[in-house]
């Protein structure tokens, strides 16, 4: 008796934990058969794995322009969270279940453009818009009508960092070294090698492009051999937790040379990880709360000081403005169907966002500036703004 | 390649395979017992720095006071899990406990997941531990010295206790035939129990150890070395505790070597241990110190 009593125990245990973990824990109350009078907006967003920081600053955004724009053509507007635990597939059935279960007639996702390529073809087939905060491969809107972006692309972020290397820095020669599963790394690498060949003028000056695979924690082989090369910089565009891991192995090898990433280094654990080891690396992003450009950001860093108690990030802010931007093309189009939301989203133009103006192109894409941040004492500190010519 | 260059890489593939072989002791030890592979091992590990995180955090503890702790608390969590999960399967079939060793270690992911949530934490790490030496132009922290001493002397401690001590020998008896143990006066749910609690200690100085060195952790974190190690055991002969150890340092090395002598194929890394993996249960397989042990009818 007390056996099958321990046993019954375990799995009530085993079965909560995994309809726990399963939700993100984060879904709004209201359920299913809530009627007409809401407008369903689904999110999916990696709440767990290797970006669940990233994942859960932008959920972070999004609930907080839900709480304060809670409302559009006089419907509540009702969030539905699914977790795509950084993984492709997971993205998929995330997209899936968003529109078959919640029945949801936009979405907004998802941090990570591997985890959005995978989830795109789904949304497209069902009709269903879905509205990007931070994929910034330019394959996520290419080729879907149904996909919008409200941030930049990499062939600008890659641009902006070869240029900060090659200028401010006084960089001649660079190693790339990158996640070979992930989308963004390779496509930022791709784009960063490009800009610095041009800015440079010559193909060799950059020494080598190196790999390493979803999952690693030991870079120590392909360091050595960016020890040997001596590069006057390495640009490095993955994980915040895989880079940090990476950097501080780089210098505990001794090397000194200037780290550069991309956005995704934008998240706390990249600081707290890192530790000293990330003191002076520089990564370009979205967003910073010193660089605010409008009457919308103002607004924005005092509610979101006020209910965090911390400065806002690039990603709670681009969740910020997926939103504004959904209930902006709800309003426009004057009707919550997908159909009609998606052309109103595909005609936006000059909205005021939190991290600028957006104008959405015939991809879908917003153009807009980049900030470069740099670590300093424990901080991102803002360095520079780079707008797109 | 020079000869500095050479050298680094083999320090390095030394200092990732003494890890390897860590966690491998503590997953062959429980397989030669038992006959069972411990899935849950990787997440016991998991459990372990999770342990000392929050021992340093939440009750401010001293560094060695937490990890004193945590290897206690794992070893009692490891007795807790086979008197829950393993035990009442003792007369099951040796596939349903494989499963349910594989249920314990979802578990164990999603508990970490809702006690710990999904985002990562940085270990704390002394900074002795971290200071590095240029030995000859080769760069060794201090670390990178101290893994492969622990994993050496837990594997003089182990061979020592199942080889010369009497419950050694229980344990050996137990491995052999459950019924005949017991009619030999021998308490076998006592021995299993204390076989757990050693694989656990085990798991849980592995993975002190691992997030020493991988100063991040996430309740997946013992995903990777689980299976890695799983496949340096098997490597190394399964069941065979000096085996695991040496399966442990030549993986480390050859995906080391893999990856500093052709950067192009550094995406297969993974690959590369499992195709050790298949290659040893195609040709050898039980392994290479491994000797032929006639399958108990």
């Amino acid at each position: 008796m007390k056996k099958k009593g321990l046993i019954l125990a375990l799995v009530v245990m085993l079965v909560a934990s995994l309809s726990l973990a399963g939700c993100g824990g984060a879904e709004t109350d209201g359920g299913e058969g809530a009627g007409d009078d809401v407008i369903r907006i689904g999110v999916y967003e990696p709440m767990t794995g290797d970006s669940a920081a990233g994942g859960q600053m932008t959920w972070e955004g999004i609930e907080l322009a839900n709480e304060l724009y809670p409302e559009v053509l006089g419907k509540k507007v009702q969030l539905f969270l699914e977790d795509n635990k950084t993984d492709k597939s997971e993205a998929a059935n995330a997209v899936h279940r968003l529109i078959e279960h919640h029945n949801v007639v936009a979405i907004i996702g998802s941090y990570g453009s591997s985890m959005s390529m995978a989830g795109g073809p789904v949304a497209q087939e069902k009709g269903i818009p879905v509205v990007g905060c931070s994929p910034t491969n330019p394959l996520v809107t290419l080729g879907n009508d149904y996909y919008f972006r409200v941030c930049f692309i990499d062939p600008f972020q890659g641009r902006v960092m070869a240029q900060y290397a090659f200028e401010d820095l006084g960089a001649d020669t660079a190693v790339i070294i990158r996640n070979v599963a992930d989308d963004y790394a390779v496509g930022l690498g791709n784009y960063f090698q490009e800009a610095f060949v041009s800015f440079t003028g010559s193909e060799d000056s950059i020494l080598a492009v190196l790999d390493y695979q979803k999952g690693d924690q030991d870079f120590t082989a392909q360091l050595t051999t960016v020890k040997n090369l001596n590069p006057d910089v390495i640009f490095a565009p993955g994980t915040y937790g895989d880079s940090a891991l990476m950097i501080r192995q780089a210098r505990e090898l001794g090397i000194n040379q200037p780290f550069l990433g991309g956005d995704t280094w934008e998240a706390p654990e990249f600081i707290e990880v890192g530790g000293e080891a990330v003191e002076g690396v520089a990564l370009s992003t979205h967003y910073s709360p010193e660089a605010t450009v409008t009457d919308a950001a103002k607004e924005f860093v005092q509610v979101y000081t006020d209910k965090f108690g911390k400065e806002p990030n690039a990603f709670a802010a681009l969740g910020f403005d997926a939103y504004m931007v959904i209930l902006d093309a709800i309003e426009r189009a004057g009707s919550a169907e997908p159909q009609a939301i998606r052309d109103a989203l595909a005609a936006t133009e000059n909205f005021e966002g939190v991290t600028g103006v957006i104008t959405l192109d015939e991809n879908g894409d917003a153009t807009k500036s980049a900030v470069i941040l740099k670590v300093d004492n424990g901080e991102f500190r803002y360095l520079t703004t780079v707008n797109p010519n | 390649m020079s000869q500095d260059l050479f050298f680094q890489h083999l320090a390095n593939g030394i200092s990732l395979g003494s890890l390897y072989a860590l966690i491998a002791i503590g997953y062959t030890m429980v397989y030669g017992i038992l006959r069972l592979i411990n899935f849950a091992h990787g997440d016991l590990l998991m459990m372990a720095a999770y342990m000392v995180f929050y021992g340093m955090l939440i009750f401010s503890l001293p560094w060695w006071l937490s990890v004193i702790l945590a290897v206690i608390l794992t070893a009692a969590l490891g007795a807790g899990i086979e008197r829950v999960a393993y035990r009442p399967l003792r007369d099951s079939p040796r596939i349903s406990v494989l499963i349910s060793a594989i249920g314990v270690s979802f578990f164990l992911e999603n508990l970490g997941t809702v006690l710990f949530g999904g985002r990562a934490k940085a270990v704390y790490r002394p900074d002795w531990l971290a200071a590095t030496h240029e030995i000859g132009g080769v760069s060794i922290m201090t670390l990178a010295l101290v893994i492969p001493a622990v994993t050496i002397l837990l594997l003089l401690v182990l061979s020592y206790l199942v080889y010369k001590t009497k419950t050694g020998m229980a344990m050996r008896a137990v491995s052999r035939d459950y019924d005949t143990a017991r009619l030999m006066g021998i308490d076998v749910d006592r021995v299993i129990g204390f076989t757990f609690v050693t694989g656990s200690t085990l798991a849980a100085v592995g993975g002190i150890m691992w997030a020493l060195r991988y100063p991040q952790i996430h309740p997946f974190i013992g995903v990777m070395p689980g299976l890695k190690c799983f496949i340096a055991a098997v490597f190394g002969g399964i069941g065979n505790i000096p085996g695991a150890v040496l399966g442990g340092f030549l993986l480390g090395i050859g995906e080391i070597m893999l990856v500093a002598l052709f950067p192009d194929l550094a995406g297969y890394r993974d690959a590369f241990a499992f195709v050790i993996l298949i290659l040893t249960l195609l040709f050898r397989p039980t392994g290479l110190l491994g000797e032929k042990i006639a399958e108990k009818v």
